[in-house]
């Protein structure tokens, strides 16, 4: 049985329902992420887990108790919000103190657990201060700190990295995977970033309206989405999703992309029972940026490279690649160049389709068909 | 920052200045004459009074009126000076103060971070009370008094005053508070501290403007209130107010115009003295959450 496990978990405000029968768990040791557009429910998701609110039905366990009528702070659990939420009045120790404190642990005991969860921080030198002297990142490690401090079952993040300036976000990112891997405890992460889902997550669970769209592994998410919303959302720049038909090449199914003057026909190989349905009825090819290249920047493993000549619209480089868009099915494409040197906007240049990583959806139920 | 930004108005010529000044100098001393021949007056011997010409400075100076009226004058019947009731006030108006303020906040604190069904029509209810005018409540408040067997006492003032009091402090705490993050209740909440101690532990301590607003506020309504003095203190716990109107109006023997300026005087002085201590924190306060940043 799962650590936390959460069973068909609605909650309405009103007549409003904003999680509409959610179920998820979670290993002991794991790292759950709860990623999804804003409005979704996965802040209402983490409060219904932190008891902050109430649930309408379903049911919550933590480490097989049910906590659904149990107050927040009984279910030994620690929250780390999205703006911190230090209390300005007291100084950083006496806020990582502060759940101590309330518990009735005595000042030697408290002492000792700041000074310890100090040094894993690296705040040593902060305890003194106020919270309005510090930094972004600085308050970001006490808001870590009082959570760590109580030592709880379960660690709870509110889209913690959101405040912080992109470079810092990403060395906190960093440190966060750090933290978990060191200290081995259950975490359930709120945010928006679907990098952060992916860097952080060993699982990730994609929200929308309410509704689970996905729960799987980083990699199973990623390279498997659910549906076209998963596929859309996970993944930057986004999956690029045309509208297409299968139809019965000579030796295998091929996808035809119709364009202005003939449609475009990639081959498509190795094609499971469930897409030879669709022959002759339309579907919606996905295909990612890196997966869209440039001759020499194919992947050399990929067996089944299409090519095709388009034209460019776009070259936004951006360092280490070269994102390149043009035109296709009516849709904007963008593919990923390793070599960009010689491409100019308007002319034609050949495009290599690695066909081994193309994703199927069907365009009435939006649901992966291979 | 660059000195010449923050010079934010346009440059006006000189003439302009000059009438500016003249009209804003020509305001400031007609609002301070009156409190100029107060003080002139008060410290001058009757004789000087009657001689006419109440903007002179005096010839002989004396504090004779101030510990007169502080002292010895007679109110209504005894000469008591304005001393004891001085002493009423102040019996009155510091509980009055520290439960009304206290309250409010307790109030705005449930108001905005304790939220129940309802609470939008609680708090238009007691919004609508900072609206009724006192000579309304009168009646009623006679009669609760006196089934409350509070009639003519401080404590009835006291309790008069909180009553009409408390739509304003909440008012001023609901409106601080509704700013103040609610994620820093949560957290305490999580850590596990209660109703009074997240209170207590959390909110107070960064409700220092506001609570400074409040307490002006209702020390300056408190003391300066007549009215309701007037109507439902006996002798003994009438406050200053009243003592004062007593004193000026008492209609036996000569007028003593610098007895009356000075017991006027000392009439105003405690919430002068609120004002100029924490006056700075007024204008702040009430601004605080008008403007982000």
């Amino acid at each position: 049985m799962s650590f936390l496990e959460i069973k068909d978990l609605h909650k309405r405000f009103g007549s409003v329902e904003v999680l509409k029968g959610v179920d998820i768990g979670i290993e002991e040791g794991g790292f759950l992420v709860l990623v999804g557009p804003s409005g979704c429910g996965k802040s209402t998701l983490l409060n219904s887990i932190a008891g902050l609110e109430s649930i309408t039905s379903g049911e919550i366990r933590i480490d097989g108790k049910i906590v659904n009528d149990l107050h927040p702070s009984k279910r030994d659990i620690a929250m780390v919000f999205q703006s911190y939420a230090l209390y300005p009045s007291m100084s950083v120790g006496e806020n990582i103190a502060f759940g101590l404190e309330m518990r009735g642990v005595s000042k030697a005991e408290r002492e000792a657990a700041i000074g310890k969860v100090a040094t894993m921080l690296q705040i040593e030198h902060l305890l003194k201060r106020r919270p309005g002297q510090l930094s972004g990142g600085q308050r970001q490690r006490v808001a870590m700190g009082r959570a760590l401090v109580r030592d709880p079952k379960l660690f709870l993040f509110d889209e913690p990295l959101s405040n912080l300036d992109a470079k810092l976000r990403v060395d906190m990112r960093t440190e966060i995977k750090r933290l978990h891997h060191k200290l081995g405890t259950t975490i359930v992460y709120v945010t928006h970033d679907q990098i952060e889902a992916m860097t952080l997550a060993t699982q990730i669970a994609v929200l929308k309206d309410g509704i689970l769209q996905q729960v799987g592994s980083p990699d199973e998410v990623y390279s498997k989405p659910a549906n076209m919303f998963v596929a859309d959302f996970m993944g930057s720049p986004t999956m690029n999703l045309i509208e297409a038909t299968i139809s019965q090449g000579t030796d295998c199914l091929s996808v035809e992309i119709p364009q202005e003057d003939r449609s475009l026909s990639l081959p498509v190989p190795n094609a499971p029972l469930s897409l030879r349905d669709y022959t002759g009825r339309p579907v919606v090819l996905g295909i990612r940026p890196e997966d869209i290249t440039d001759l020499d920047g194919a992947d050399p493993r990929a067996e089944h490279i299409a090519q095709a000549d388009c034209s460019v619209e776009v070259v936004e480089p951006t360092g280490a690649d070269t994102f390149v868009v043009t035109q296709l099915g009516g849709k904007e494409v963008t593919g990923r160049m390793r070599n960009a040197s010689g491409l100019s906007v308007g002319s034609r240049v050949p495009f290599a389709f690695n066909m081994g990583k193309t994703h199927f959806f069907d365009p009435a139920t939006e649901l992966r068909i291979a | 920052m660059s000195a010449s930004s923050t010079d934010t108005a346009l440059r006006t010529g000189t003439l302009a200045r000059v009438l500016i000044y003249t009209v804003l100098i020509v305001f400031a001393v007609y609002y301070l004459l009156p409190l100029f021949v107060m003080l002139v007056n008060s410290v001058k011997p009757l004789e000087e009074i009657r001689q006419g010409n109440m903007l002179a400075f005096p010839r002989v100076f004396t504090f004779e009126p101030w510990i007169k009226a502080w002292g010895t004058a007679q109110i209504g019947v005894q000469p008591t000076g304005l001393k004891p009731y001085f002493v009423n006030s102040l019996m009155m108006v510091i509980p009055a103060v520290a439960i009304s303020t206290f309250m409010g906040a307790v109030n705005g604190y449930v108001l905005t971070k304790w939220q129940f069904p309802g609470h939008r029509v609680v708090f238009g209810l007691m919004l609508f009370s900072c609206f009724i005018p006192f000579q309304i409540v009168l009646i009623p408040m006679a009669k609760i008094l006196g089934l409350l067997h509070l009639a003519g006492t401080t404590s009835g003032l006291v309790l008069v005053h909180v009553v009409y009091g408390l739509g304003f402090t909440t008012l001023f705490f609901r409106n601080y508070y509704d700013a103040f993050p609610t994620e820093l209740i949560r957290a305490a909440t999580m850590d596990g501290a209660g109703f009074f101690r997240i209170f207590r532990r959390i909110l107070l301590p960064s409700s220092g403007p506001i609570i400074v607003v409040t307490v002006i506020w209702q020390f300056t309504n408190v003391w300066n209130d007549f009215l309701f003095g007037a109507s439902f203190a006996d002798f003994d716990s009438q406050p200053m107010t009243v003592a004062l109107n007593n004193l000026v109006s008492s209609s036996t023997g000569v007028k003593e115009y610098n007895v009356h300026f000075a017991g006027a005087i000392l009439a105003a002085l405690p919430t002068l003295i609120v004002y100029i201590v924490s006056g700075r924190y007024f204008v702040r306060g009430l601004m605080a959450g008008a403007v982000k940043g």
